[in-house]
């Protein structure tokens, strides 16, 4: 009897994907909770994997943009492997339904790179040694956890031997343009910035905070600070709070528009942005009015790492209701972030810069951060918008602001 | 006159008809295998492939015989051949194999059905034994096969009597081993039934159309094989077009002179080869005469091969048509893989077919085989390659076994070190180029084939080392 493959829900703003690729052969005997597919979304990439064990016949080529719940394959649960299996003592060699020649073996093993991920081209798509060569050239938009492509070529006999070929290449180093064709990840992402420049009213309005306060208050408190909670007090902490803050004060920031109708949030889960290999990756803190200045920091490293080790979920990046990004980490001094869609607000931090201030009427070097926050006029007022800032500002430059709730 | 209805009717049972014919049967249908000869087979088993290979094992015993058994201390006396003997062998051999045939058919369930085979309409085939027969079968069925093979170029101005001018259906039974045979052709055939009566003691001269024999094969290849022929006492004439036949003016059996004189020119100058049997082994053509093709609505392409698509479907929907009745290379077991393909398409299961990796083979010695693309192929389409090449003079069992002539070359793309193609010289190329074969199928790279274990001592490790050579790392040759 055969089930049926599908594309599972992704949770609720997701409906639809790309098959990215197929980490089996069709016709290949699959086991159950066999890894089966990669699905690409505009916000995440995933695993389908196999309810059953059985023969797996393709309905969709990689390659094609899926609907969630539609039906991408069928496992015919009475077919099963042949008598005798695979034989192989070697149990070290890449996990993939059919063996692997040796030479796939020997470059998978030299290069680390996973003959399961590699398009085959080969008989009944079997992984060649030519697949496995020109997977190791491409960019590794596509690596999998772990994998490390190597960009050269593996066989230093094959390239000796090669040498008038090798002159294409060299020829190549010199052209003027390559050309290479985005991931269908980053396609959907290029699509969706657009379209969230289209839909919201987006303006950027413009502060600047000083940041000695803080950095008077890290100073004093760090060491006692991770002694207690065994992680370091960065600045994210305090604009959180402070984001919080100003939330709190403006709730029409804390909104968006759904259709014909305005959506008002009453949690306050805040995505910091992560710059990691793929991509840019905006995990979600969860209640950030709830957790202490520790368990924001905790939060933070922690989802900073998950993203890095590409293991964040779809559920990590869902929810949140602002997001926060530091351009200033890499020398950023002003910028209009982009909205993270269906967001109203994004606040983006920069650099921090020692810059004569007039103080009091005297002239004297603070370190100054200038700050900007995006919005979507439609449902935030440039009085909103404004205020929003000066009290960020505010709670920055006099952090006592957030214990008391002035 | 009996009227059956078929779900397939096999016009020909060499090896293209037979295949599809059991083939079929083994899918559950009901199936009739027509055939003009009592024996199954067609060429390849009656007077092709099986008789001219027995006649080759035959005649390279006595060659051991005669010239390389002294060197392994075996002591003969003067050696001589029983030619009735030999060719009475050579008959049981095919009679062996045609009996196995027919008794697969049997136990399979197909109905065989002897004569010459006409369409009355696309669905009606009449069999008899001749065109008028009176008595003759009509076989109705739902699908049916033209498998009716090929059949020997004959030149206009020189053509077969059996007894001066001969084909292949001639050479593979001359009653006396000829004093001078003159082969026209020096493809496969030519060689082969050239080797068989040289060795038997006739004065063997091959003339050749084009610049090299087995044209096919790559130059050094054929350089290498040329030498070594010439050196078993073969005459190889290469450039030589044939242009006529003179009978001597004396015929008389007994006669010291010899029955007729071959003419050919090459650059502007006649030559002249006195012969006492000419075989001419130019070619084969497709066989589709008296067929009534027209009367099924199937058409013939300007070759005079039947019209096929990619399914091996004539333009009649119900009939197919397979081997050398179609394109393709001229062997039995191209043949055979379009047989089994089309009743497997016809069963509406999925059968395939691949031309590209269709082995051929010269069956002299040493043998010549190659499968794929040649190297000399490769370099005129600009395409970049590595070669590897390993001789049979490194390899412990070949020396051992008196077997050293040849090598092994292995064409591999430099981008993807994928085999592309492979030519071996030497003992037992035949069934060394099996190997490659399988490695093609499934996309093998040179480096796959010089990883796989190969026995030692067997002369396939030539294979190994060859593909270990094309990145430069063999072990056994510098």
């Amino acid at each position: 009897m055969s089930i049926e493959v599908k594309i599972p829900p992704m949770g609720e703003s997701i409906t639809s994907g790309v098959l990215a690729k197929w980490h089996v052969a069709d016709g290949a005997i699959v086991k159950k909770d066999q890894p089966l597919f990669e699905l690409e979304t505009d916000k995440i990439t995933s695993e389908g994997t196999a309810e059953a064990a059985g023969k797996i016949t393709f309905k969709v080529p990689a390659g094609t943009d899926v609907k969630i719940g539609q039906v991408v394959a069928t496992i015919d649960e009475t077919a099963t492997a042949p008598v005798g299996g695979v034989p192989s003592p070697r149990e070290a060699s890449p996990a993939k339904s059919d063996e692997q020649s040796p030479a796939v073996r020997r470059l998978a093993a030299e290069t680390g790179l996973d003959p399961a991920s590699v398009t085959g081209t080969g008989k009944a798509g079997r992984v060649t040694k030519g697949d496995m060569l020109a997977a190791g050239e491409k960019p590794s938009a596509s690596a999998p956890v772990g994998g490390v492509p190597s960009p050269r070529e593996a066989a230093p006999a094959v390239a000796a031997a090669a040498a008038p070929a090798a002159a294409p290449s060299v020829a190549l180093a010199k052209e003027r343009q390559t050309r290479t064709k985005l991931s269908k990840l980053r396609q959907t992402i290029a699509n969706r910035l657009v379209a969230a420049q289209h839909e919201a009213a987006m303006l950027t309005t413009f502060n600047e905070c000083d940041m000695s306060a803080v950095m008077e208050l890290r100073k004093k408190y760090q060491d006692d600070f991770v002694k207690k909670n065994g992680v370091k007090l960065g600045f994210m902490s305090f604009f959180t709070k402070a984001v919080v803050h100003a939330l709190r004060e403006v709730p029409a920031v804390n909104a968006r528009i759904d259709g014909d109708s305005v959506v008002q949030n009453h949690y306050y889960d805040i995505g910091m942005a992560v710059s990691t290999e793929k991509g840019l990756m905006v995990p979600v803190i969860r209640d950030c009015d709830t957790l202490g200045m520790a368990g924001i920091e905790k939060a933070i490293a922690d989802a900073a790492k998950k993203a890095r080790d590409g293991k964040i979920t779809l559920a990590d990046l869902e929810g949140g209701v602002f997001t926060i990004t530091n351009g200033g980490i890499f020398g950023s001094m002003l910028s209009t972030p982009i909205l993270n869609a269906p967001q109203s607000g994004i606040l983006g931090l920069h650099a921090i810069n020692d810059r004569p201030m007039a103080v009091n009427g005297q002239v004297v070097i603070r370190p100054m951060m200038y700050l900007a926050l995006s919005y979507d006029h439609r449902i935030v007022d440039g009085k909103e918008a404004v205020t929003f800032l000066v009290r960020v500002k505010q709670a920055i430059e006099d952090p006592a602001r957030l214990l008391i709730g002035a | 006159m009996s009227s059956e209805i078929f779900d397939l009717v096999v016009i020909g049972a060499g090896p293209g008809g037979y295949v599809c014919a059991f083939r079929a049967a083994q899918l559950g249908l009901k199936v009739a295998l027509v055939d003009k000869r009592p024996a199954l087979g067609g060429t390849c088993l009656n007077v092709g492939c099986i008789p001219s290979k027995a006649l080759l094992h035959s005649s390279e015993h006595f060659a051991f015989a005669q010239k390389h058994a002294a060197a392994h201390g075996i002591k003969l006396g003067a050696v001589e051949v029983d030619l009735p003997t030999l060719l009475k062998r050579k008959d049981e051999v095919v009679a062996k194999n045609t009996g196995g045939l027919t008794l697969l058919a049997k136990a399979r369930k197909v109905t065989v059905v002897t004569g010459t085979a006409t369409f009355l309409s696309p669905t009606t085939v009449s069999v008899g034994a001749s065109l008028d027969d009176a008595r003759s079968q009509h076989l109705t069925a739902k699908n049916i096969v033209i498998a009716t093979g090929s059949a020997p170029v004959e030149l206009p101005f020189m053509k077969f009597d059996g007894t001066t001018v001969v084909s292949s259906d001639h050479a593979i039974a001359f009653p006396t081993v000829p004093k001078k045979l003159v082969v026209v052709g020096g493809g496969a055939i030519g060689l082969e039934l050239g080797s068989v009566w040289s060795r038997l003691g006739a004065d063997v001269t091959v003339v050749e159309f084009l610049p090299k024999i087995i044209a096919a094969y790559d130059d050094d290849i054929v350089r290498n094989f040329t030498r070594l022929l010439t050196k078993q006492g073969l005459k190889i004439e290469v450039g030589a077009k044939v242009t006529g036949l003179r009978k001597s003016q004396i015929s008389n059996p007994g006669s010291q002179i010899a029955a007729v004189t071959l003419l050919a020119e090459r650059d502007g100058k006649t030559l002249e080869f006195e012969a006492d049997k000419v075989l001419v082994a130019v070619g084969r053509r497709p066989y589709t005469d008296n067929l009534g093709l027209e009367k099924a609505g199937v058409e013939l392409d300007e070759k005079k091969r039947v019209k096929v698509d990619a399914h091996l479907r004539t333009t009649a929907k119900n009939i197919w048509a397979i081997g050398d009745a179609v394109a393709g290379p001229m062997l039995a077991h191209k043949a055979e893989e379009d047989g089994a393909a089309v009743a497997e398409w016809i069963a509406g299961k999925a059968g395939h077919i691949n031309w590209d990796l269709v082995p051929a083979i010269v069956y002299t010695h040493p043998e010549v085989a190659g499968v794929g693309l040649g190297e000399d192929a490769a370099k005129a389409a600009g395409r970049a390659i590595n070669v590897g090449r390993f001789n049979f003079a490194a390899n412990g069992r070949a020396i051992a076994a008196d077997a050293t002539d040849g090598y092994v070359k292995i064409i591999a793309d430099a981008k993807t070190d994928r085999i592309l193609g492979a030519q071996i010289l030497g003992a037992n190329a035949g069934e060394l180029i099996s190997e490659i074969v399988t490695h093609m199928e499934y996309g093998g790279s040179a480096e796959d084939l010089g990883r796989t274990i190969h026995a030692h001592p067997t002369m396939s490790e030539a294979l190994k080392e060859a593909g270990l050579a094309v990145s430069k790392s063999a072990i056994h040759t510098l």
